[in-house]
């Protein structure tokens, strides 16, 4: 599920305007997917450090974080430098594996760590309702609005649901094992939430119509960009845009 | 035509495809002023009543006059909207805006009011429903009570001529059922309020109707 654990902060980088955020998180995801030196990404894995000491989060939680989405990182440890052609390093068995391999696996690892600690350091740090201002501020199309929204807003409800059929089910004594009954409960446990979320869906959209809706989401409050905010967000994008060259222009 | 006639439903049927007709040559006149109560068991078309009201679904037969004009198209129900607060059964498929300010200028926005205009109104409406200082907070995180004050807030704010307002009191314990009730009190309402509760429809209505083989029919 989604919770909110980084937006209660108070750090610099919470009070910093969400548009440009989400403008830095963009463009620091492109160029660090897109470099391909390990002094380059190494750097930006250095500025991702910084953004999150700077926004002051709880490293316990960010650790939980990292850790879940590293074991996806791990599968690649055991394919890549095995697979990849090149100079030997070692070997287990008939395995080999070589430096360009590890090297690879190393660089995926950076980047895609980078790429994730910068996220959380400029986007988590917002609630999921500036976001979606922002976003709309920054000219995204109403349906992606509403979309990144509502899904949200009514995976929670939808979330409450499946607990309300589980508990149902263990009321009545279920107990998950490996055999059919076990799949074909669960089966018609999702089916029961997929109807239930279109029924849900078809009720949202009546309550919307009858509140004047016609497919425009206004907003209320506009946000207001000040000088220190620019003068941040143009500290970023230049270090961002100066390791960029460095890294294609051949000097590192 | 008595301009005080707000909703003027004339033997009016309808049906969900493959099912019996489940209004037949229906009748219903609410004059401003009136708080009028529909009892009636499960499927015998009370919703369905709110929402042909609405223009949410459409009518076989039969005409419906609100505010004086007959509404048949998708474009006459639009002012319908505008004048009529309808209170959905379950609060959470009406609030899905980010922050209560937001949620309760969401209709206000889509009829034209401007941003501070709107301000001074979620003010007022969120006093009314004795949730003042609500505004920053997120509606998905509020006590269901609250959340159904909070709707109520939400088409409250547009000073509509009457309120629809779909069991109200369901789920709620005794203390938010007295809020409401509270609420429901102020004078210069008009509402239909549909419930399954005989007692609670004693304390905010003054005339009963109950659904009988697809008509209304006042209840004892």
């Amino acid at each position: 599920m989604i919770y909110n654990d980084f937006t209660s902060g108070d750090s610099f980088i919470h009070r910093f305007d969400p548009r440009i955020k989400i403008l830095i998180a963009l463009f620091f995801s492109i160029i660090t997917a897109l470099s391909n030196k390990i002094p380059a990404i190494l750097s930006f894995f250095v500025l991702a450090i910084i953004l999150v000491l700077i926004s002051k989060l709880k490293f316990k939680i960010l650790f939980s974080r990292l850790t879940i989405v590293n074991i996806f990182i791990l599968f690649i440890w055991f394919i890549l430098p095995f697979s990849y052609p090149g100079k030997i390093v070692f070997h287990i068995g008939s395995l080999q594996a070589s430096r360009e391999g590890l090297i690879n696996a190393l660089e995926i690892t950076l980047k895609y760590n980078a790429i994730i600690l910068c996220n959380i350091a400029l986007l988590s740090t917002n609630p999921i309702f500036q976001l979606t201002h922002a976003i709309r501020h920054l000219g995204a199309p109403d349906k992606f609005v509403h979309l990144f929204f509502l899904i949200h807003r009514y995976a929670f409800v939808i979330f409450d649901e499946y607990k309300c059929i589980r508990d149902a089910l263990r009321a009545r004594g279920f107990r998950p094992k490996t055999n059919f009954f076990t799949y074909r409960t669960y089966a018609y446990l999702v089916a029961n939430l997929l109807l239930k979320s279109y029924e849900r869906s078809e009720q949202v959209h009546r309550a919307m119509i009858c509140r004047g809706f016609t497919g425009k989401y206004w907003v209320l409050e506009h946000f207001a960009l000040k000088w220190r905010d620019i003068f941040v967000a143009i500290t970023i994008f230049t270090a961002i845009t100066t390791l960029a060259i460095i890294q294609w222009m051949k000097i590192l | 035509m008595d301009e005080n006639i707000i909703i003027d439903i004339k033997r009016l049927s309808f049906g969900y495809p493959g099912k019996p007709e489940l209004l037949d040559k229906f009748e219903l006149r609410v004059k401003k002023g009136e708080r009028l109560g529909i009892i009636g068991p499960n499927g015998c078309g009370k919703t369905t009543v709110f929402y042909l009201i609405m223009g949410l679904l459409k009518a076989l037969h039969g005409t419906i006059n609100i505010l004086g004009r007959e509404r048949s198209r998708e474009n006459d129900f639009i002012e319908v909207r505008a004048n009529i607060g309808f209170l959905f059964q379950d609060s959470d498929n009406q609030l899905f805006c980010p922050s209560i300010e937001e949620e309760i200028a969401f209709g206000p926005l889509n009829f034209g009011y401007k941003g501070h205009q709107v301000k001074d109104m979620i003010k007022e409406v969120l006093n009314t429903v004795g949730l003042d200082g609500y505004e920053k907070r997120i509606p998905y995180t509020l006590s269901g009570g609250e959340k159904r004050r909070l709707a109520l807030a939400t088409i409250l704010v547009m000073k509509p001529k009457i309120l629809l307002l779909d069991e109200p009191e369901n789920g709620l314990d005794e203390d938010a059922v007295d809020k409401f009730v509270e609420i429901l009190q102020e004078p210069g309402l008009s509402y239909i309020i549909i419930s399954q509760n005989r007692d609670f429809l004693k304390r905010t209505t003054n005339t009963l109707y109950t659904i009988k083989q697809g008509r209304a029919i006042m209840a004892k």
